[in-house]
C-alpha cells in the first residue's frame, strides 16, 4: 500500500512541520467551521423545502479548504456540486451557491472576475474544462493554473482518462484534486477500480500522483502547494488523491444506511478534520471555547445573511429562460418567448 | 480578385485567414497538423502557424471538445475538427451538456465561442460510421448554432462568420462536395451571416428546399424538371439553427408547393420541422401537401447499396412531378 502523506494525526499530534503558522491555521480552521455551518444549513433548508436537493460535504472540509488555500485568486477552479467549501473559499459567494440549489440559474453566475465555473452536475466531464482553461492560460502567457475537484466515482468516467491524458500530453498547468470519499453514491471504492490507489493512476499519464490524508488540513495544503508550484514552473499537471469520507448522505435524497456500515461511519467520525485541527490549536494555546463560539456566531450570521439575500431576490420572469441561450436571441426564441408570455398572460 | 477553389480549399483559406488575423484562433483535432487532416482541409496550416496553434490531438473526441470548451471559456477561439460525424458521438456529452449550456448556466458570465467542424454525409462509398447525417440531433439541442454550407464561397464566408460568432457553432461539411464543385471564391476575407437562407435558383412552380450535400442533387433535379417545362425554385437553407423562416415562407407563398430534401433518415429529421413551419405559416398558399424526399429510416448502407439510400436528382424530380400533379 502506498503511504498516505500525513502531517497531523487524528488525535492532533504533529508528524512533521506544519506548512504555515498558527495565524493561518486559525484562519483556515475558521473557514472549515464556516463551511460546516453552511453545509448543515444547506441540509436544514432542504428539509424545510427551501432548497432543492442538497449534496452535503461534511467530513471533506480539510480536503477542500486545504487545497483551495494553496491557490492564487486568479487561478481557475472547476469543481462539483459537493465542493461548495472550496468554491466559497476561492470567492464564490454563499448566497449564489444557495441560489443555485434553490433552482435559480442566477446562482451559476459568479461575480465578475471570479474565475470559478458554476458547479458541475455531470460527473467527470468538467475535468476536461480545467485542462482547456489551463491550456488557454499558457497559450495567452497568463501565469495562472486550473484546479479541478472530483470524487472517486468520477475516476471511472472516460473523461477522467481523456482529461488526464490531454493534461499530460500538453503539460497543462492543472491540479487534479480527487476527493476520494470512498463511495460513488453506494458503490465502494474497491468495486470501482482494481487499482491499488487512485493516485497510482497518474503514472499512466506521465504525471506525479500523490496520496494524502484528506482530513489533514496540513497535508492537503502541502501536497496542493507542491502541485501548484510544479504547475506554475512549467512542470505540468499533478494528481492528488485526498483520502476522506463523506459523513453524510450522497444527497438529501439518499440513505447511506442501505450501503454503509454504521461502524465505518463512526470510525470516520473520529477522524473529523475539524476536530483534528481544533485539538492541535488547543495544544498550542490557540483555541478556546470562547473563540469557537465567537467564530460560529460570526460565520452563522454571514450565512444567515446569505440565505436572506438569496431568498429576497425577486423570482425571474418567465421571459428569462430565453435570455441566455445566445448572445443575441434568435427569431425562433423571440417568437417562443412571446408565445409563453401570451399563454401565461391568458392563464 | 477571386480564384477557383474547391470547398476543401475554401475552408482551408478561411482557416488560414482566421489564424492570420486573430491570435486567439487555434485548430485542434485528430491528424489536422502534420497530415493536414484526413480530407486535407487543414493542409499546410501547421507548417505556417506552428504546433501550438494547429494541434494534433490524441484520438479522443470528448477530450477534443471538452478541452476546446475550456480553451474557449478561457479566451481562445478554438476550431475543433471531429473527423467524421459518425465519430462525433463520443463528444456528445460535452456538446449537449456543456458547450451548448454554459452561457445559460452562467447567465452570460461564461461563454464558449468555439466552432466544431464535422465532415458529414455519404456518397463516397466509405466504411460504416463514415457517412452519417445526424444534423437533427445537433439542431435539436438548445444553445447550438448548426450551419451547413453547400458551396465553396459559402463555406469560406460562413466559417469565418462561425469563428467570429460569440456562441458555439456546429459547422457541417458535406464530404461529397469537398472536391465536387469548383467556384470562384473571393480572395479577400468574406463573412456570410449565419441564419440566412439563399435562393440559388429562382422559380415559380415548386420550391425545392435543401441543405448541404442535398443542394446539388436538388439543383440537378431542377435541371431535369426544367427540361419538362417545370420552373423550380431551389432554396439552400444554409443554416439549420437559426432557421431562416422568413425566406422559407416567402418562397412557398410564391410557388405554392414545397418539397423538402434531406439526406438524413426521415423520422424526426429537420425536413419534418420545415414541413411543420410551412403548414403553420403558409397553409393557405399551399396547393398540395408538403412532400419530403429523404434518406430512409435505416442504417446508412455500405458502398454497394448507398445509392439506394441517397436521394438522387431522379428521385427528387419524380417526387416533384407527383407533387405538381396533385
Amino acid at each position: 500500500m502506498t503511504a498516505v502523506e500525513q502531517i497531523l494525526t487524528p488525535d492532533g499530534q504533529l508528524l512533521g512541520e506544519p506548512p504555515f503558522g498558527l495565524d493561518e491555521t486559525r484562519r483556515l480552521y475558521r473557514a472549515m467551521v464556516a463551511a460546516r455551518l453552511y453545509d448543515r444549513k444547506g441540509s436544514a433548508l432542504q428539509r424545510q423545502g427551501r432548497l432543492a436537493t442538497y449534496a452535503p460535504f461534511e467530513g471533506q472540509e480539510a480536503a477542500q479548504i486545504g487545497s483551495a488555500a494553496a491557490l492564487r485568486s486568479d487561478d481557475w477552479m472547476v469543481a462539483t456540486y459537493r465542493d461548495a467549501a472550496a468554491m466559497w473559499f476561492h470567492g464564490y459567494p454563499w448566497a449564489l451557491l444557495l441560489l443555485g440549489r434553490m433552482g435559480d440559474e442566477r446562482g451559476g453566475s459568479p461575480p465578475e472576475g471570479v474565475p470559478i465555473l458554476p458547479p458541475s452536475i455531470t460527473v467527470g466531464a468538467h475535468m476536461l474544462h480545467a485542462v482547456g482553461l489551463a491550456w488557454a492560460a499558457t497559450l495567452q502567457a497568463q501565469d495562472r493554473l486550473a484546479i479541478t475537484y472530483f470524487g472517486d466515482g468520477a475516476t471511472s468516467e472516460g473523461d477522467f482518462h481523456e482529461a488526464m491524458n490531454f493534461a499530460g500530453v500538453y503539460r497543462a498547468p492543472v491540479v487534479f484534486l480527487c476527493e476520494n470519499n470512498l463511495y460513488a453514491i453506494s458503490l465502494r471504492r474497491d468495486r470501482q477500480t482494481a487499482s491499488e490507489t487512485i493516485a497510482t493512476k497518474a503514472v499512466g499519464y506521465g504525471m506525479p500522483g500523490v496520496l494524502v490524508d484528506g482530513n489533514d488540513l496540513f497535508a492537503v495544503y502541502r501536497a496542493t502547494a507542491a502541485a501548484v508550484s510544479r504547475a506554475r514552473s512549467g512542470g505540468g499537471p499533478t494528481l492528488i488523491e485526498a483520502l476522506t469520507y463523506r459523513l453524510g448522505p450522497h444527497t438529501t435524497a439518499d440513505d447511506p444506511g442501505r450501503y454503509r456500515d454504521p461502524e465505518e461511519e463512526a470510525e470516520w467520525r473520529s477522524r473529523d478534520p475539524l476536530a483534528r485541527i481544533r485539538r492541535f490549536l488547543a495544544q498550542q494555546g490557540a483555541w478556546d471555547d470562547a473563540w469557537q463560539q465567537e467564530i460560529e456566531r460570526e460565520e452563522s450570521s454571514g450565512i444567515e445573511a446569505a440565505v436572506a439575500a438569496a431568498e429576497a431576490l425577486p423570482l425571474q420572469g418567465p421571459e428569462e429562460i430565453f435570455e441566455a441561450m445566445f448572445a443575441e436571441m434568435t427569431q425562433q426564441l423571440r417568437e417562443q418567448q412571446r408565445e409563453l408570455l401570451a399563454a401565461e398572460g391568458e392563464a | 480578385m477571386s480564384t477557383s477553389l474547391t470547398m476543401a480549399q475554401a475552408i482551408n483559406q478561411a482557416l488560414d485567414a482566421a489564424l492570420a488575423s486573430d491570435p486567439r484562433v487555434m485548430i485542434l483535432g485528430e491528424d489536422v497538423g502534420r497530415a493536414g487532416g484526413v480530407f486535407r482541409v487543414t493542409d499546410g496550416l501547421q507548417q505556417r502557424y506552428g504546433e501550438g496553434r494547429v494541434v494534433d490531438t490524441p484520438v479522443a473526441e470528448s477530450g477534443i471538445v471538452g478541452a476546446a470548451f475550456g480553451l474557449a471559456v478561457g479566451g481562445m477561439r478554438p476550431v475543433a475538427e471531429l473527423q467524421f460525424m459518425g465519430f462525433s458521438y463520443p463528444a456528445f456529452d460535452q456538446v449537449i451538456s456543456h458547450v451548448s449550456r454554459i452561457r445559460n448556466r452562467s447567465r452570460h458570465r461564461f461563454t464558449a465561442p468555439l466552432v466544431i467542424r464535422i465532415p458529414y454525409g455519404g456518397g463516397i462509398g466509405a466504411a460504416e460510421h463514415h457517412s452519417e447525417s445526424a444534423e437533427a440531433i445537433y439542431a435539436h439541442t438548445p444553445g447550438l448554432k448548426v450551419v451547413v454550407p453547400s458551396s465553396p464561397s459559402d463555406a469560406k464566408g460562413m466559417l469565418l462568420a462561425a469563428i467570429e460568432d460569440p456562441d458555439p457553432v456546429i459547422f457541417l461539411e458535406p464530404i461529397r462536395l469537398y472536391r465536387a464543385i469548383r467556384e470562384e471564391v473571393p480572395l479577400e476575407r468574406i463573412v456570410t451571416p449565419l441564419g440566412e437562407a439563399r435562393v440559388v435558383r429562382e422559380g415559380s412552380d415548386v420550391t425545392l428546399i435543401a441543405w448541404g450535400s442535398m443542394l446539388r442533387e436538388s439543383s440537378l433535379a431542377a435541371d431535369l424538371l426544367e427540361e419538362e417545362g417545370v420552373d423550380a425554385e431551389v432554396l439552400d437553407m444554409r443554416s439549420l439553427v437559426p432557421l431562416d423562416v422568413d425566406a422559407l415562407i416567402e418562397s412557398v407563398h410564391k410557388t405554392g408547393r414545397a418539397l423538402v430534401v434531406q439526406e438524413a433518415p426521415r423520422n424526426g429529421g429537420l425536413a419534418g420541422e420545415v414541413a411543420a413551419l410551412i403548414q403553420e405559416r403558409a397553409l393557405y398558399s399551399l396547393q398540395a401537401p408538403v412532400v419530403r424526399v429523404t434518406g430512409w429510416d435505416t442504417v446508412f448502407p455500405l458502398k454497394r447499396s448507398e445509392h439506394h439510400y441517397l436521394p438522387s436528382p431522379a428521385r427528387i424530380a419524380g417526387a416533384a412531378r407527383q407533387l405538381l400533379a396533385s
